[in-house]
């Protein structure tokens, strides 16, 4: 490459971040301001301050935010769990055997994919209503199961598809079940895939808003979304900017920090040196 | 340890496309089996029906005495090298090779005790902590070796474990793996695409076409009475050369001149037309390097050389010759089906290296007619085949074969009883 072709580069891809990660500056800077400096026309707060963290950890709206961060916690990771677990079968079966429907599943799973959430919250919120899972994290679970989950095995079967049927013959020449095969050789090489399909699983169920704000009333189960829009500032004309954007801040660590603490291990070519050529 | 019987065993994949068609082979006790033919032939899907990997359509496949159709591959005890090695590339080299001890919940001693071993064999001690990723390829063949092994299976299969390594390291490997086989006396069988392989390591041949088998035989066997234009046409390196040729008497002429047969061959071909003579390259030699004694054995004949090739041991020289149409197609036809370059109707001819014939010149040549077998162009028969001959030489490589195993098993008593 030239010099000329490389400063180019360099010059894209500033822009490119500057692009991407200003909005995420202005979350931070705005989350330091006080709320009577919010409108300071400036980026930068006047003052820092840390006010708008106390009052969702301990002050005012801490009884709101924190049931929601725990909330959002488990029902994102159990949701995961399940996902990946699911999917991880399905997914297997979708890559190695060739049964009657198989189109037809994954076909499914792309149709319930792209189906918009709006359309099923309302019959949801009544089923819900009825049989007593309003409210509760089982009422949230099984939705996100149902965002999750196609995903998931569209993710994964690409990637069981990579490893080469070989290795599950040979274990099974060695004298493995089919179960060994797949628990010894298998899951240990598409263990990137299930750490990618781990963390797109738990995005999607962490964002979620619609199911959140409409499946929940208390904080039982409300999850961090839903919790942000009932945020209020201290008078009735007074709004919560600062705190929002306080609890947006924390709300971006666990996943950032989820996807630095897997990224190691979504290595491509782990493959690698299984066959010849 | 067990033999393996096959009898008409047919594969017929999902699109109807018979695989394997008909094929019955027993493969004795010990026995180093080889399957060769040219690509899609269905070796491959032989080996992975033996090993359990794939659904016999019809047929028994008896290994040890027990009908094996139905049963999973872990629970007929066969090991295999896979063509692409196959090593699970999360373990070490260590693992991969106690993996199927492991499996069998074998103690921690006793999976290193066998390992070890296995490594001695193979001489892989210092990779056992290595992965597979950072090994050379004929390392990872070794790995894939030491995991077959290690275990006491039954019989091993092979399939064309050594066609990824370059040439040098194939023939270490070749040695390597026919010292093995004697010193462990176990059934193996082992497919190929490569002559030298299977010349040189099997106790018997299996050459298949199309799912047919064709012949099983010694190596020698094989290349001396081959049983068809296909077998005939498929071992040997460089490949038979094949004639036109009309019987006239006790006489065939072909365009290398007359060809003289003794009365039993004579009797066989006599009543044909046209004919198909088949002689390997190493039946011709330059007249004026040939003894005086051994000039009346053969005959002699004048012709153009094209082209010649010297490689220091060697000599070959390619000579063209006139052949009708329809034995052009049915040559042409042949030597696709080998997978050999485009055949064009010219005789390899191998001649001593010091000789001095030109490219280009006429020159004398002389035929040593007694090994020269007589084809039905239309069947592929061989016409001339000597069956008792033939299966003396096999007689003769298994006596050879027995020598050899007491010797290398004896060898490896003293060894042991000298450790001890
Ligand atoms: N899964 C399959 N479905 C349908 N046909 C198949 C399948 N596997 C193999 N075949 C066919 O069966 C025939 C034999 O295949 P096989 O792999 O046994 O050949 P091979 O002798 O091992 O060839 P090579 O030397 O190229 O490895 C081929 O013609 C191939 O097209
Ligand atoms: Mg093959």
């Amino acid at each position: 490459m030239s010099t000329k072709e490389k400063t180019w580069w360099y010059v894209g891809g500033v822009a490119i971040i500057i692009y991407a990660l200003f909005p995420v500056a202005w979350i931070v800077s705005l989350s330091f301001k006080a709320p009577s400096d919010i409108a300071n026309k400036g980026f930068l707060p006047t003052s820092p301050t840390g006010e708008n963290y106390s009052t969702i950890l301990t002050g005012t709206a801490s009884d709101l935010f924190l049931p929601a961060l725990r909330n959002s916690f488990g029902i994102c990771l159990i949701a995961t769990f399940i996902s990946c677990v699911l999917s991880m079968f399905a997914a297997y079966a979708i890559a190695r055997l060739d049964f009657p429907g198989k189109k037809l599943i994954l076909g499914t799973a792309l149709g319930v994919a792209i189906f918009p959430v709006i359309s099923i919250v309302t019959p949801l919120f009544n089923l819900w209503r009825q049989i007593g899972l309003y409210d509760t994290w089982l009422g949230l679970i099984i939705p996100y199961l149902s965002l999750t989950l196609p995903i998931s095995i569209w993710t994964m079967s690409a990637f069981f598809r990579e490893i080469p049927w070989e290795m599950e013959q040979a274990a099974q020449v060695d004298g493995a079940t089919t179960w060994q095969a797949f628990r010894k050789v298998i899951v240990p090489l598409a263990a990137p895939g299930v750490f990618t399909t781990a963390i797109i699983a738990f995005f999607i169920a962490w964002n979620d808003f619609a199911y959140g704000i409409s499946l929940t009333s208390t904080s039982v189960a409300r999850p961090v979304p839903a919790a942000l829009g009932l945020f209020s500032g201290a008078s009735q004309f007074e709004d919560p900017t600062g705190a929002i954007a306080a609890a947006a801040v924390i709300v971006t660590i666990p996943v950032v920090a989820l996807v630095l603490l897997f990224q190691r291990r979504i290595v491509a070519g782990l493959t690698n040196g299984a066959v010849k050529g | 340890m067990a033999s393996i019987e096959m009898r008409n065993i047919v594969k017929q994949y999902g699109d109807g496309f018979p695989a394997v068609n008909d094929v019955s082979l027993d493969i004795a006790d010990g026995e180093f089996m080889i399957l060769v033919g040219p690509s899609g032939c269905g070796k491959s899907t032989l080996l992975r029906m033996i090993v359990g990997l794939e659904d016999i359509s019809s047929g028994d496949m008896v290994i040890g005495g027990k009908r094996v159709n139905d049963l999973a591959p872990r629970e007929r005890n066969l090991s295999m090298v896979f063509q692409n090695y196959a090593l699970y590339p999360h373990l070490t080299v260590f693992e991969n090779i106690a993996f199927p001890l492991r499996l069998s919940k074998t103690d921690d001693a006793e999976v290193r005790r066998r390992v070890t071993e296995a490594a001695d064999v193979l001489e892989l001690h210092e990779h056992l902590e290595r992965k597979p990723a950072n090994l050379s390829g004929g390392q990872r063949q070794r790995v894939a070796m030491g995991r077959a092994i290690v275990r006491h299976a039954e019989a091993f299969l092979f399939d064309e474990p050594l066609s990824n390594l370059d040439a040098k390291l194939r023939g270490q490997m070749r040695t390597e793996i026919s010292r093995l086989q004697r010193r462990l006396g176990i059934t193996t069988v082992y497919v190929t695409h490569d002559q030298t392989e299977a010349m040189t390591l099997g106790d018997r041949v299996c050459v298949l076409r199309k799912g047919k088998i064709q012949q099983v035989a010694s190596p020698r066997e094989l290349y001396e009475q081959p049983v068809n234009l296909f077998v005939a046409g498929f071992i040997g390196s460089p490949p038979m050369n094949f004639l036109p040729a009309r019987p006239e008497g006790n006489r065939l002429t072909t365009p290398f001149g007359p060809v003289e047969l003794d009365q039993k061959r004579a009797a066989a071909v006599a009543g044909r037309d046209l004919l198909l003579v088949g002689i390997r390259p190493e039946y011709f030699e330059d007249a004026s390097l040939v003894d005086e004694a051994k000039r009346p054995l053969g005959t002699l004949f004048r012709a153009r050389v094209d082209v010649t090739e010297w490689l220091g041991d060697q000599q070959y020289a390619y000579i063209p010759y006139e052949a009708p149409a329809e034995i052009t197609s049915q040559l042409r036809d042949l030597s696709r089906e080998l997978d050999s370059e485009e055949l064009r109707t010219q005789a390899i001819v191998s001649i001593d290296s010091t000789s001095r014939i030109r490219e280009g010149r006429e020159a004398e040549f002389w035929l040593d007619t007694r090994k020269v077998h007589v084809f039905d162009p239309t069947t592929g028969e061989n016409l001339t085949r000597d069956a008792e001959a033939g299966a003396r030489l096999t007689q003769m490589a298994e006596e050879d074969r027995a020598e050899q195993v007491q010797e290398a098993q004896a060898g490896m008593q003293g060894r042991h009883a000298g450790a001890a």
